[in-house]
C-alpha cells in the first residue's frame, strides 16, 4: 500500500474508537460492576457493601440454587444436542441436493418464521401442547386418545421442544456455511479410492463440517441457559431455569447482589462448558490441523 | 427420505405461526379448537386500543434511534476490521462481538445494576435504547463486514489517485457501494430490537416497549385474541422487510459483481 503502516493505523484506531469505547462503557464496565455487585450482600432494604463470598457460599449449598443451576443446565444440554441433530440432515440437504440458484431461497424460507414476535411464537407452543390445544384437540378428533393429554405442557420437556423449535435457524445456518465451504472434489476422491457413500460421509464430509457443528453447540447452548420467556411461560414450576431466578432476585425477591451472584456464577459455568466443548471436539477432529 | 425429513422438519417451524391468523380471525376469546366462526373485530379493536398505540410508538422510536446509531457505529467497527491493521485488533473485535453471544438476561442485568443501583438513572425508552445499540451493532458489523469485504480497495485508490480528496472518495465511491449493506443492516437491526424482549422487560421504566406490553397481555385471557390479531400484522410486516432486505442485499451483490452466497447471517 502506497500510504505509509503508521498513518493506516492510527485511522483504524480512530474508526475503531466510538464503537470500542461504546462497548467498553456500555457491556465491559456493567460487567464489571456485577461482578463487584455480586461480592455485596442484601441487608433488609440497604445493601453491605464489605465485600464477601457469602452469596457464592450460599448459592452453591443451598439445594434450590443448585438444582435450577443444574436444571438449565441439564435442558440447555438436551435443547442443544437435539437442535443440532435435527439441523444437520436439514443444512444437509440445502448444501448438497438443492440447486444452486435456489439456495438463498431455501434458507430464506427456513429463517421467516424466526421473524414473528419471539413471544407469541412461544404464546403459540403453549396452545399447540395445551389442554385443549392443537395436538389433544387433533387426537381426540382422531379417536387415538380418550381424554386429553396433560403431560404436554409445564414441564421441562416442553421447555427443550419449544427452545428447539426457536433455535432452530441459529444450528441450521453455521452448519449450512462449513458444509458449503467442502471442496466436492474431495468427496469424488474419496469415493474413487473405494469409500462408499457412508464411509464417505462419516470420514470426509463430517470432519469438514465440524468447525460449522461446534459453531453450531455454541450459539443454541450459550443464549439458552439464559433464555427466561420459554421456561416462564411453558415450563411450568418444575421447568423453571436460571434466567426466572436472577429475574426474581432483581424483582419481588429484591436481593439484587444474589442475582448479580447467580448471572456470575451462570456466566462462568457455561464459559467452562463452552471451552469444553471447543477442545473436545478439536481433539475429536484429530490434531492434524 | 432426506427430502421427506426436511419437508417434516419445515412443516415443525411452521406449525405454531399458521395458528397466529387462525385464532386472530376466530370469533371467540378462548384460544383452543374447536373454532367459534369468522370475526375481525379483533383487527378492529386494535384499532381502539390506546395504551397499545403507545406501546407501538415507543417501540418504532426505540427501534428507529438504535438501528440508526447501531449502523454508524457498525460501520466504523467494519471498516476498520476490513480495511486496517491496529493493536489489539481481535480483542476489541471481540468485545465489539460479544453480545452476539452473550445470553440478553446478563446484558440486561449489568445495564439494570449500572444504570440504577450505581448511578441512580430513571429507567425510561433511553435506557432501552442504550442497551439495543449494544445488541444489533454485531449483526450490523456481521453484515456490513461482507459490504466492506467484497469492495475492491482498488476503486478507492484510483479515486484518490485522480485527485478526489478521502472524504470525497468516501461518499462517491465507498458510500454508494456500501449502502444496500447499510440498508440491510437497518433493517435487521430495527427488526431486533423491534421484537426484542428481555431486556427491554428489565430497562423499561413507565412506558413499556410493545413485547413488553404483549407481554403483559398475555396475563388477560380476554385479550389474547387482540395479541393474535397483532401479532399477525407484525408478522406480516417482518415478513415484508425481510423480502426487503433480501431484495435490497442481492441489488448490492449485483452490483459489485460478486457471486450470491446466501442469506444474511
Amino acid at each position: 500500500m502506497g500510504v505509509p503502516l503508521d498513518q493506516d493505523t492510527k485511522r483504524g484506531l480512530t474508526l475503531i474508537a466510538p464503537p470500542l469505547v461504546y462497548a467498553l462503557a456500555l457491556l465491559a464496565g456493567p460487567l464489571l460492576a456485577v461482578l463487584v455487585f455480586s461480592f455485596w450482600t442484601q441487608d433488609y432494604l440497604t445493601i453491605d457493601r464489605t465485600p464477601t463470598l457469602a452469596n457464592y457460599a450460599e448459592a452453591l449449598t443451598d439445594p434450590i440454587y443448585r438444582t435450577i443451576m443444574g436444571r438449565s443446565i441439564a435442558i440447555s444440554g438436551v435443547v442443544t444436542i437435539v437442535t443440532v441433530i435435527l439441523a444437520f440432515p436439514v443444512a444437509y440437504y440445502v448444501s448438497f441436493h438443492v440447486r444452486p440458484d435456489r439456495k438463498s431461497l431455501w434458507l430464506f424460507l427456513i429463517t421467516i418464521p424466526f421473524w414473528t414476535s419471539y413471544l407469541l411464537r412461544i404464546f403459540l407452543w403453549k396452545v399447540m401442547l395445551g389442554f385443549n390445544g392443537v395436538i389433544n384437540s387433533a387426537l381426540t378428533g382422531l379417536g387415538l386418545i380418550d381424554a386429553p393429554l396433560t403431560f404436554l405442557l409445564y414441564n421441562a420437556n416442553a421447555v427443550v421442544l419449544t427452545l428447539s423449535h426457536a433455535f432452530a435457524p441459529f444450528a441450521i445456518l453455521p452448519i449450512f456455511v462449513a458444509l458449503e465451504k467442502i471442496d466436492r472434489s474431495l468427496l469424488e476422491a474419496a469415493r474413487d479410492l473405494g469409500e462408499t457413500a457412508v464411509t464417505t460421509f462419516l470420514r470426509v464430509t463430517l470432519p469438514l463440517a465440524m468447525p460449522g457443528v461446534i459453531a453450531a453447540l455454541l450459539i443454541v447452548f450459550i443464549p439458552t441457559v439464559g433464555d427466561y420467556v420459554t421456561p416462564a411461560e411453558v415450563g411450568g414450576p418444575g421447568g423453571l431455569m436460571i434466567a426466572n431466578l436472577i429475574q426474581a432476585h432483581f424483582g419481588g425477591l429484591n436481593n439484587a447482589p444474589m442475582g448479580a451472584t447467580l448471572a456470575i456464577l451462570a456466566m462462568g459455568i457455561v464459559t467452562i462448558i463452552a471451552l469444553a466443548t471447543v477442545l473436545i471436539a478439536r481433539k475429536l477432529s484429530g490434531g492434524a490441523r | 427420505m432426506l427430502r421427506a425429513y426436511v419437508i417434516l422438519f419445515l412443516a415443525f417451524l411452521y406449525a405454531p405461526i399458521l395458528l397466529l391468523p387462525v385464532f386472530a380471525f376466530n370469533d371467540g376469546t378462548v384460544i383452543a379448537f374447536p373454532l367459534d366462526g369468522f370475526t375481525t373485530k379483533w383487527f378492529a379493536e386494535l384499532w381502539t386500543n390506546d395504551e397499545l398505540h403507545a406501546a407501538l410508538m415507543n417501540s418504532l422510536f426505540v427501534a428507529g434511534t438504535s438501528s440508526v446509531l447501531a449502523v454508524l457505529l457498525g460501520l466504523a467497527a467494519a471498516r476498520a476490521n476490513i480495511r486496517y491493521r491496529f493493536p489489539a485488533k481481535a480483542a476489541a473485535m471481540g468485545l465489539i462481538m460479544l453480545p452476539l453471544v452473550l445470553p440478553e438476561i446478563i446484558v440486561g442485568v449489568s445495564l439494570l445494576v449500572v444504570a440504577v443501583r450505581m448511578l441512580g438513572l430513571d429507567l425510561s425508552l433511553w435506557t432501552v435504547v442504550a442497551a439495543h445499540v449494544l445488541i444489533c451493532t454485531p449483526f450490523a458489523i456481521a453484515i456490513l463486514n461482507a459490504s466492506f469485504q467484497s469492495l475492491d480497495p482498488s476503486l478507492e485508490e484510483a479515486a484518490i489517485d485522480l485527485g478526489c480528496s478521502r472524504a470525497e472518495t468516501f461518499r462517491l465511491i465507498t458510500l454508494p457501494l456500501v449502502m444496500p449493506g447499510i440498508v440491510a443492516a437497518l433493517l435487521i437491526s430495527f427488526t431486533i430490537s423491534l421484537d426484542e424482549f428481555i431486556i427491554a422487560f428489565f430497562l423499561t421504566g413507565s412506558d413499556p416497549t410493545l413485547p413488553v406490553y404483549i407481554w403483559s397481555l398475555l396475563r388477560f385471557p380476554r385479550l389474547i385474541p387482540v395479541v393474535m390479531a397483532l401479532g399477525t400484522i407484525l408478522m406480516i410486516v417482518s415478513i415484508g422487510i425481510l423480502v426487503l432486505a433480501e431484495w435490497n442485499r442481492r441489488r448490492g451483490l449485483a452490483r459489485t459483481g460478486a457471486k450470491d452466497s446466501g442469506g444474511f447471517l
